[in-house]
């Protein structure tokens, strides 16, 4: 199995050797957030193109064809087009809010997509409260989202932004809870060892049903944490125009859409990390020869394909769902999510107390 | 450097009607000259503008269907790039106004216009923004949304085909491949105009641009 | 019970002229306990306002035509009241009787000029309130100067007009307020993904809840039926296609029925076969699009897909015969355009199969879904009484328990001869006017299945004269467009253009009633309750 340690330690070992420890650091931490922000940025392109072409495909039509082969030049095209586009100020807005909104949710953003491990030895933020620190990192995005709609001075954000608001704050409890689900199977919360120790079968199987019921709960929760699928209402174009940031344009719009699909691709990559083994292929204990073979699939070929597979289980589900209405989504989320997902907590912790696990 | 003429993939040069307009535009971009990297820059960047045009969802009557219709699965304007439609005006580049526009609609069109965030684009879809159409005799009838708007393609019909909007669309995209992008076209409104537009904007803010009066 | 009897023994200086349909003439002063006895008599109940069309009858004065009939018995009236003051005239209001009365004396007020008195709103409904003039008079100066493009801002105003009678006899003018000083009011519109057009509410919320409504209308009134006195009848035709153009080919032929009953023809029963199929045809069209629209705005975009690729084939088989896809120019006084294209019969006959698997498709993608059902079911309440009284027909009005479908009650077409089902539901929520639309493109199927094979042979156009004139007197024609009850009024003094041309509009009845179903219910309910009523603003506005 490719461990990327090789890779970090041979650079640190390059850099110590020549230049002072604290300064070798520095280097590395600048180096690193480069990598972190065009990370971010490919990501964010390769999701949105994804989106297009699995959202053409369900609608019986092609998507982007035509700028570049087979569409794939689409979306430099419209970044380029994004980045030159006017920025209005809006002259009876909060400037100073108004244009720190759509950085919050972005910082949010990266925080979160920080702590996920892509490989062996490839992690970037990874202490062992990993979890906590991911869910309190993405609880800063609501800020950000609070902060557009009324900044605004309009209307419509005003209200997209409070429905918004509460719908994110209701579902991360549902998030925190199935999540805690699997920290009581894997008595851990740093990220790296809740992959390593997936390695002699994936979580959702070794938990079986407390697992199963969990990770359903996270992807329907995680969807709404996200303002997607049928839970858009916030930015429910039919209602509302636009939401909570109609009243964006250029480049802050920019990063209020590329933060909307980058957060789709964290909720799958930590459904991925927590459920489906991250890095981790998929191990049959007994069959030595079996996991030989798929050891030889790098680990991170194994993260992108669950992720994806996952961010495609969304898409779907968003494209083939009418919306729910704002007091059906509270109501979803404190009348049944909740109850049924402390009471799988309990079943998880007697699964745990008696070994009825694998 | 000399700037060429707008290519558009898998249609030729002389399918397309009204060249000589674009070939006015080409050679006063020409004419002034550009140095070879801004030259560069501004293909770059027009290339990206052309193929990421976001329509502005408005249509007010029956041509608004066939804009449905262009969106749908048949003829898939998502193939150009252009299905995101975007329902605020700011985040929109080009409006199709599809569909009569009445003296009661048009200082709402020129206020979404007034809206959208440059660099924006108009084209007038139907006989109805072109010229009235069949309601040219009508009393609240706007004749042409040229009236109001200063309008890029002119795509008539009654309503036009979904192909005829595709058409006009792909025209479009050659206007603004040879417009000069730096130093050109987002300086559309002079700065005396522009601090004259503040100033009326200041003093007439109550009546004229209709924000909620405060109540004592 | 004899009609002719009874009304004159309620109004004993009623008039009757008998030229076209035959019209009543009821003094303004005892107008309104007139349509009081009309309604509540329990031998009369006319509690179904058909039309309210205002006029300009000249030196007779400026007047209002009624067209009523009965839900219960089944009969019809045609009444009229005028009065001689061109200054400043005022009929009596009877919106207390029929709530269809707020929207359509509004319109009359805002062509005329016409004041109604105890009307509780009496604003211009469809021009900007700074306009000068009224517009359909005969006097009507409709020059640049007086009426110019004005590009400033409507402010919209919180409190309205209305004229109250007092008892002893006077009118006095009141302000009622539309909207308090505290109230939370958002704009919806006129440029909205999701109504359907260009119309604007002003909603009073509280929270997310709906206290109140007001709509405004006109932004796209293209003033079709003034352009019609200055059109001959054939040239009239041009324009039905683009007021419900979902509706063009039902439209076109309301006209055309209107005119060939004010001539006295009678086309050939293959007109009246191909007729009858391009309408079914229209029907289907428009409700598919209904649904697709429905799901869009709910968030359920692939279906939205779905339907535009099914519409595609229906347009397919137009497009062959008429050589347009929306806007269709087919029927003509006395027949049609041309004759079915030899393929028609064989595709349309591919057609109906598929249709009905994709039906089922619908059903299973978004029917059947629990959140669609939850959005819809409960959703806007709309009571028998207050459709009736509304004049909301069509689907509306049939998921309300009404059976107001034209073709059954007054058969026009081979509508007689076919058998097909009247879908009625009860409930009058969102989801009972879903399924009415989707019941209705089965039956509109079923119907399709019975005449397509047997078109009569005959001649597709009626030799007219070069000039048409219709006799003097009044007409009214009435087809069940795919969104209620489409009926064209004509008024004629026997010139080559009609004096008077009405056409009534199959949403203004289900936008005005849409205060009374939307309070108490969510933002988001306003989207479903306007999709399932399924408006088109063109024809609201014409």
């Amino acid at each position: 199995m490719f461990d990327f340690s090789i890779v970090t330690s041979w650079i640190h070992e390059l850099l110590t050797s020549v230049m002072p420890a604290g300064l070798a650091v520095f280097i590395e931490c600048v180096v690193i957030g480069v990598c972190l922000m065009l990370a971010y940025a490919v990501i964010a392109i390769i999701m949105i193109f994804m989106e297009r072409k699995v959202c053409a495909a369900f609608q019986c039509r092609l998507g982007p064809v035509r700028v570049g082969p087979w569409g794939t030049l689409q979306l430099f095209a419209d970044v380029f087009k994004m980045l030159i586009k006017e920025i209005i100020t809006i002259r009876h807005a909060d400037k100073f809010l108004y244009n720190l909104a759509p950085y919050i949710v972005v910082l949010s953003s990266i925080l979160a997509f920080a702590c996920i491990p892509v490989n062996k030895g490839m992690e970037i933020l990874d202490f062992n409260v990993g979890v906590f620190f991911l869910m309190a990192a993405s609880s800063i995005g609501i800020v950000g989202v609070l902060l557009a709609g009324w900044s605004s001075n309009n209307k419509y954000s005003l209200i997209g932004a409070m429905r918004s608001g509460a719908q994110m704050i209701s579902y991360e409890l549902s998030v925190g809870l199935s999540i805690l689900t699997i920290v009581v199977l894997t008595d851990t919360m740093q990220f790296s060892e809740i992959v390593e120790r997936q390695a002699d079968g994936w979580f959702i199987f070794k938990g079986h049903v407390p697992a199963v019921i969990a990770f359903i709960i996270y992807l329907i929760a995680g969807n709404a944490e996200v303002n997607r699928g049928p839970f858009d209402l916030p930015e429910a174009e039919s209602e509302l125009t636009a939401g909570y940031h109609t009243e964006y344009s250029g480049m802050h719009f920019g990063l209020f859409y590329v933060a909307e699909f980058v957060n789709l691709f964290i909720v799958s990559a930590i459904a991925a990390t927590i459920f489906l083994g991250g890095w981790m292929p998929l191990h049959i204990p007994g069959l030595d020869g079996f996991n030989q073979v798929m050891d030889y699939i790098p680990g991170f070929v194994w993260f992108f394909a669950k992720a994806l597979f996952v961010v495609w289980l969304l898409m779907w589900i968003k494209w083939t769902f009418p919306r729910l209405r704002i007091d059906q989504i509270l109501t979803l989320e404190w009348k049944y999510l909740v109850p049924i997902g402390l009471v799988n907590l309990l079943l998880m912790v007697m699964c745990v107390v008696f070994g009825w696990h694998f | 450097m000399e700037i060429k003429e707008p290519k558009i993939k898998s249609m030729r040069y002389n399918d397309f009607k009204d060249n000589e307009y674009l070939e006015a535009m080409l050679k006063e971009l020409n004419a002034n000259g550009t140095n070879v990297v801004v030259g560069c820059l501004d293909e770059l960047i027009n290339w990206g503008r052309s193929n990421s045009l976001w329509p502005f969802t408005f249509a007010t009557s029956c041509c608004g269907i066939e804009f449905m219709a262009m969106c749908a699965a048949r003829y898939d304007v998502a193939r150009f790039g252009f299905e995101i439609t975007r329902n605020s005006p700011r985040q929109a580049d080009v409006i199709l106004v599809s569909g009569t526009i009445t003296n009661k609609m048009a200082p709402v069109l020129k206020r979404l216009y007034d809206q959208m965030a440059d660099p924006k684009y108009v084209i007038a879809v139907g006989g109805c923004a072109v010229s009235g159409g069949p309601f040219k005799k009508s009393y609240h009838v706007v004749k042409g949304v040229d009236k109001v708007l200063p309008v890029d393609v002119y795509v008539p019909g009654c309503p036009p085909r979904p192909e005829a909007m595709l058409y006009g669309m792909m025209q479009l995209q050659r206007k603004v491949k040879v417009e000069k992008f730096l130093g050109g076209i987002n300086h559309q409104v002079s700065k005396k105009e522009y601090a004259r537009l503040m100033e009326r904007d200041l003093n007439a803010e109550r009546d004229e641009l209709n924000v909620e009066q405060e109540k004592d | 019970m004899d009609l002719k009897a009874k009304i004159l023994s309620l109004v004993p200086e009623a008039v009757y002229d008998e030229k076209g349909d035959g019209m009543w003439t009821i003094p303004a002063g005892k107008f309104h306990d007139f349509a009081v006895a009309l309604h509540h008599d329990q031998a009369l109940k006319f509690d179904f306002l058909r039309s309210l069309t205002g006029m300009d009858w000249g030196e007779e004065g400026l007047g209002v035509v009624y067209h009523l009939e009965s839900t219960e018995h089944g009969h019809r009236l045609v009444v009229r009241t005028l009065t001689k003051d061109r200054e400043a005239p005022s009929l009596p209001s009877v919106c207390d009787v029929w709530k269809a009365a707020e929207f359509n004396e509004r319109e009359v007020y805002d062509y005329f000029g016409i004041c109604f008195v105890n009307h509780p709103d009496m604003r211009r409904l469809y021009l900007r309130d700074d306009w000068v003039g009224y517009p359909l008079r005969k006097d009507y100066d409709d020059s640049e100067e007086i009426n110019p493009l004005r590009m400033s801002n409507e402010v919209a105003k919180d409190d309205v007009e209305s004229f109250d009678l007092q008892p002893d006899g006077s009118i006095i003018e009141h302000r009622k307020v539309l909207f308090d000083n505290d109230e939370y009011v958002i704009n919806i519109g006129p440029q909205h993904p999701a109504t359907h057009g260009v119309l604007r509410f002003r909603v009073s919320i509280e929270g997310e809840f709906i206290k109140k409504l007001d709509v405004h209308c006109g932004y796209i009134h293209r003033g079709i039926e003034k352009m019609c006195e200055s059109l001959t009848y054939p040239q009239t035709l041009a324009l039905t296609d683009r007021l419900d153009y979902l509706s063009a080919m039902q439209s076109r032929h309301a006209l055309c029925m209107c005119i060939e009953k004010g001539l006295g023809v009678e086309v050939s029963d293959r007109v009246k076969y191909i007729r009858t199929i391009m309408d079914e045809l229209q029907r289907i069209d428009s409700h598919i699009l209904f649904f697709s629209c429905l799901c869009q705005d709910l968030g359920a975009t692939s279906a939205f897909l779905y339907g535009f690729r099914d519409r595609e084939k229906i347009l397919d088989i137009f497009e062959e015969t008429c050589g347009g896809r929306l806007i269709l120019n087919y029927n003509t006084i006395g027949g049609v355009q041309a004759d079915i294209h030899p393929n028609f019969v064989h595709r349309v006959k591919e057609f109906i199969p598929y249709m009905r698997r994709n039906i089922q498709e619908y059903h299973d993608v978004f029917t059947g879904n629990v959140i669609a059902q939850h959005r819809l079911k409960g959703v806007g309440v709309l009571s028998r009484e207050d459709a009736i009284s509304f004049g909301a027909t069509g689907g509306t009005g049939r998921a309300s328990g009404w059976a107001c479908d034209v073709r059954k009650r007054i058969p026009y077409g081979v509508y007689d001869k076919v058998d097909f089902k009247e879908i009625l539901y009860t409930e009058g929520d969102s989801f009972a006017r879903y399924m009415v639309r989707m019941d209705e493109i089965m039956e509109s199927l079923n119907i399709v299945e019975q005449l397509i094979d047997n078109i009569p042979a005959g001649d597709y156009q009626l030799k007219m004269k070069p000039v048409i004139r219709i006799p003097e007197g009044t007409y009214y024609a009435a087809v069940e467009a795919s969104r209620g009850e489409f009926g064209v009024f004509i008024e004629s003094h026997g010139d080559k253009t009609p004096y008077r041309l009405k056409f009534r509009s199959t949403g203004l009845p289900l936008v005005s009633c849409m205060d009374t179903i939307c309070r108490g219910g969510k933002i988001a309910d306003l989207i479903a309750i306007g999709g399932t009523l399924d408006y088109i603003i063109p024809d609201i506005d014409r």
